[in-house]
């Protein structure tokens, strides 16, 4: 354990001398990166433990903020989130080194590296905190820390906005929070894990009011539909390791909340699975529909990170679903399936976001529509890109097709018979392959847009392959794809002590479930292998076949035209188009078109675009009447500071009579 | 894994083409046409597999591993499909979820190959390719969840195995024939035919899956043909299985009992062709809805039934 609380420290220390050297960029961003990569080392070797043993380490100090306790603990659920954690982080940390020196003329990157290695830390803490306040101290520290990682270029102001939108997301999340932890302290007299989880049985109505504000306090941060507003705003304005950073791992401390607070509540009730499951329907396909209509590569990527969030919720749903029902294997395939997909979204999302700040990184250009024929010019982005492209969409033999099944296997494993009612993992089912077909099309665009046909614009066609730092990054979690695809039972094994944690199965039942598990996954790892193979056998027969016969090249055909331009290829727009329109309903684009006019008409102009209607319609009047409404206590607010310090002497007088009149009263 | 088993698989590798010949043959004679001889598949295979290749100048290797692994995924399909009650040779609970993961895998591979070319014309059917496979992916699903209710079982093999003239007699049988024909409905998406795309059409601006191709030649092409056979053979053989649920015990009967029941369905989609006009793009995802309501309806009819 102090290993790990040293592997904490680190990085730390570390971005406070960034900060110190900020005057000398590459001092210090030689001083932040090198300590988060040697914490995220450090952490990687402590969690070892815990990971292949499954034995629970701890550490309690005595601390002196009010029922806190810097109490600290690593079991298996734990290991796997900071497994997440580290490894994300030192490859995120380690890209990043040569992306932000891009900045160095205009900023100073002392504090970027402060705040990323804070954000790592504090990542690390709120999954081994065993206590109430710990717990909230550090989701707020990964709070603030990220947002001034996404407010780096604040000199553009829809950065600021996309900042903005953030924090009072992340703060609305935490009020949510502050009530379910004060809830449960209060019953269980102590802010300590322990107590609550020794609580049970809650009355049903409390634990379903703690569940209901976990998931909509831990689902903020995650970013379920309709919490998930921020996330395509904050997401593209940070630079692109910090968006790894935050799409891949920091979304999963949402996940980790409310896995964590699962074991708490005691056995759930049917409908958690249920709301749980229509969440994650929800989530999952109006995430993947939004990417789909959008043109900027790292919206698009952040708009399929709640599309990845929707997948995990409906793992959760099926395993809550099994819980409650009393079948474990149903609850332990579904939470495995949610945990490992956690995993998995962490390695292909993380290196698609590092893919695009490639792109941005040789371009300058994040709109797909001025991109393309990018595969001839970045080899290795476009083909690590390709791998987590066809990974995110869930197909063998790569990593996102291993988690689906988990989950799916989980849904059907379902015996319970009682009709239409017992059929709620069915709809996990049908949703998934229903998101599934959407992401094939969803990905095909962003990748053939940007990477496939020809240069749209000049930049395009100067395009460059960034520099071996941030492309080794990249090649390792591009062979994680392959490797956890090919290799599901490791995978299994490793996401299995922790879903039946979660799933509060007994250890003769996890014995039972890991043949069960491990015998689905040798399956599928077969199929992956058989796929390779033939590829492999195919491509020697292709090469047999066309050596030594007559291989030309010619322009693309086009009807016999004979010169084809760039402009004429399909854009991302008219990619998406088909469904876009079908499902116009949901998504209500808008477009502006500029018609050709007159017998000789010279220009015509089409601009599609499609905002959240989230944003537009629910919270922008919300706030906005929120805005209205409180114009009334302007005069509260005077700028006079020491009116100011008297309303704070007046509330804490009130508070001191309060709490005087309270201990006289009793 | 029975020698039987491997027979019928071997029979898949070999007589697929033949499927697409009949349905050639099919609307020949519906058009009062000679056609084409019932073995031309294979003649066109045998031309490309001798040819050499051209290449648009645009094109990557994505271009050239479209077609790889297009075949290599849809291989591996045909190995998880059984032939009737025969089984496939490789079964396993869940691989009703690897067949669909196949599918989608060539899919994408399919898709980027084309867009690969950077042609307007092969944008717009990679285009509209993944609209039509998005929305009859759900269909597929509850296609199989239908199967996997009235049989109890998780895998391909299993499925149809279970599947009995006496399931067809209780009163599982409506939920069956709705099951097969969303299979039927999705068999016609996912194989570019009448009514979502027509194979036959000779302009680009209305092709879906052959525009897709337009570039590839030589081998590349023809991994890419007969890849598209052994996906007819694929679902032929699902719809077959459902439809045709008897076992004789004699391989030679049980055996020839399904390869009619396979030119059966080939003409029934010829029929199809002859007798409708391809449907506007537009009314396209009617039609897949359609089918997917189709596979909803037989699953919460197979959940009341049990």
């Amino acid at each position: 354990m102090s290993l790990l609380l040293i592997a904490l420290g680190i990085p730390v220390a570390g971005g406070a001398l960034a900060v110190a050297l900020g005057r000398f960029p590459r001092a210090a961003t030689a001083a932040g990166v090198s300590s988060a990569v040697i914490g995220c080392v450090l952490g990687l070797v402590a969690i070892g433990g815990p990971l292949s043993t499954g034995a629970t380490i701890a550490l309690r100090l005595p601390w002196r903020v009010p029922y806190g306790e810097f109490s600290v603990a690593v079991d298996s659920l734990s290991a796997v989130f900071l497994l997440v954690i580290f490894g994300v982080s030192l490859l995120a940390a380690a890209y990043g080194a040569q992306y932000l020196l891009a900045y160095r003329q205009r900023k100073s990157l002392g504090a970027p590296w402060l705040f990323f290695n804070l954000l790592v830390a504090s990542m690390a803490l709120l999954v081994m905190a065993r206590n109430g306040i710990l717990f909230l101290m550090a989701w707020e520290v990964m709070a603030i820390a990220s947002f001034f990682l996404v407010t780096f270029e604040h000199e553009k102001a829809d950065v600021r906005n996309a900042g903005w939108t953030y924090l009072v997301a992340a703060h609305v999340g935490t009020a949510f929070l502050l009530v379910f932890f004060a809830i449960l302290g209060l019953e269980a007299g102590s802010m300590d894990f322990d107590r609550f989880a020794a609580l049970q049985p809650l009355a049903p109505a409390l634990a379903s009011a703690l569940f209901l504000l976990a998931v909509a306090g831990f689902g903020a941060k995650a970013g379920f539909v309709p919490l998930h507003v921020w996330l395509p705003e904050a997401h593209p304005a940070a630079p692109s390791h910090v968006s790894a950073l935050m799409s891949g791992v920091m979304l999963k401390t949402g996940i980790y909340g409310i896995l964590r607070a699962l074991t708490f509540l005691g056995p759930p009730p049917a409908w958690w699975g249920l709301l749980l499951i229509c969440i994650g329907l929800t989530s999952g396909v109006l995430g993947v529909l939004f990417a789909l209509a959008q043109h900027d590569l790292k919206r698009l990527l952040a708009y399929h990170s709640v599309e990845n969030i929707g997948i995990i919720a409906l793992g959760m749903g099926v395993g809550v679903w099994g819980m409650s029902q009393g079948q474990a294997v149903v609850a332990v395939l579904g939470f495995s399936g949610a945990v490992l997909h956690v995993v998995n979204h962490a390695v292909f999302k993380a290196l698609l976001f590092l893919g695009a700040g490639s792109v941005l990184h040789a371009t300058g250009e994040r709109k797909m529509d001025r991109l393309g024929g990018l595969l001839k010019k970045m080899p290795v982005t476009g083909g690590t890109f390709l791998i987590a492209a066809a990974a995110i969409s869930g197909v063998p033999p790569l990593n996102g097709f291993v988690s689906e099944f988990l989950i799916i296997m989980g849904a059907l494993s379902n015996t319970t018979d009682g009709g239409i009612a017992t059929a709620a993992p069915l709809l996990a089912v049908v949703g998934l392959g229903l998101i599934g077909g959407l992401a094939v099309a969803c990905f095909t665009k962003a990748f053939g847009v940007v990477f496939l046909g020809s240069p749209r614009t000049g930049r395009a066609s100067q395009a460059h392959e960034s520099p071996v730092s941030m492309l080794l990054p990249m090649i390792i979690l591009a062979v994680l794809c392959v490797v956890i695809g090919v290799g599901a039972p490791l995978a299994a094994m490793v996401v299995l002590p922790a879903a039946a944690q979660v799933a509060g199965a007994d250890s003769q039942l996890v014995m039972s479930n890991v043949v069960a598990v491990t015998l689905v996954a040798r399956n599928i790892a077969g199929v992956a292998a058989g796929v390779l193979v033939m590829v492999a056998l195919l491509a020697l027969g292709r090469w047999l076949l066309l050596a030594g016969r007559k291989v030309t090249t010619a322009v693309t055909w086009d009807c016999g035209y004979e010169r084809p331009t760039p402009r004429m290829q399909y854009t991302s727009s008219s990619f998406a188009q088909p469904l876009v329109d079908v499902f116009s309903r949901l998504l209500s684009p808008r477009s502006h078109i500029e018609r050709p006019t007159g017998y000789f008409p010279h220009s015509a102009t089409l601009h599609t675009e499609t905002p959240d209607v989230f944003l537009n319609k629910g919270y922008r009047p919300l706030f906005e009447w929120i805005n209205l409404a409180s114009i009334s206590l302007r005069w509260l607010q005077h700028g006079r500071v020491h009116l100011y310090l008297l309303y704070i002497f007046v509330t804490l007088v009130v508070l001191l009579i309060w709490q005087l009149g309270l201990r006289g009263g009793v | 894994m029975r020698p039987e088993t491997l027979l019928f698989q071997a029979c898949a590798f070999v007589l697929a083409p033949l499927l697409l010949g009949v349905i050639n043959r099919t609307k020949a004679v519906f058009a009062g046409r000679m056609g084409a001889p019932l073995l031309q598949p294979y003649h066109d295979l045998w031309k490309l597999l001798r040819k050499g290749a051209v290449y648009s100048s645009t094109t990557t290797w994505v271009f050239r591993a479209g077609p790889v692994v297009g075949l290599a995924t849809v291989i591996i399909a045909v190995l998880l499909t059984p032939v009737g009650k025969v089984g496939a040779v490789v079964a396993f609970p869940g691989d009703l979820i690897a067949f669909a993961g196949l599918l989608g895998l060539m899919r994408f591979f399919t898709i980027v190959a084309a867009m690969d070319t950077g042609s307007s014309f092969e944008g717009m059917g990679a285009s509209r390719e993944a609209m039509i496979a998005a929305l009859a992916e759900p269909a597929l699903f509850l296609g199989l969840l239908v199967l996997v209710l009235v049989s109890g079982s998780l895998s391909l093999t299993g499925m149809v195995g279970a599947i009995g003239i006496d399931t067809w007699l209780r009163t599982t049988g409506a939920v069956l024939a709705l099951a097969a024909a969303t299979i039927f409905l999705v068999m016609l998406a996912e194989n570019a035919r009448i009514p979502v795309d027509d194979p036959n059409t000779h302009l680009e601006l209305t092709m879906v899956h052959e525009v897709m191709v337009l570039d590839h030649s030589g081998p590349d092409f023809g991994y890419i043909m007969y890849a598209a056979a052994l996906k007819l053979w694929v679902f032929s053989a699902l719809i077959v299985g459902i439809l045709l649920p008897v076992r004789t015990g004699n391989i030679l009967a049980d055996g020839g009992l399904l390869l009619v029941g396979m030119l059966v369905v080939a003409i029934v989609v010829g029929v199809v062709e002859s007798s409708m006009a391809r449907l506007r793009m537009l009314h396209v995802p009617h039609l897949l809805t359609a089918a997917g309501g189709l596979g909803a309806l037989a699953v919460a009819l197979a959940l009341v039934v049990g």
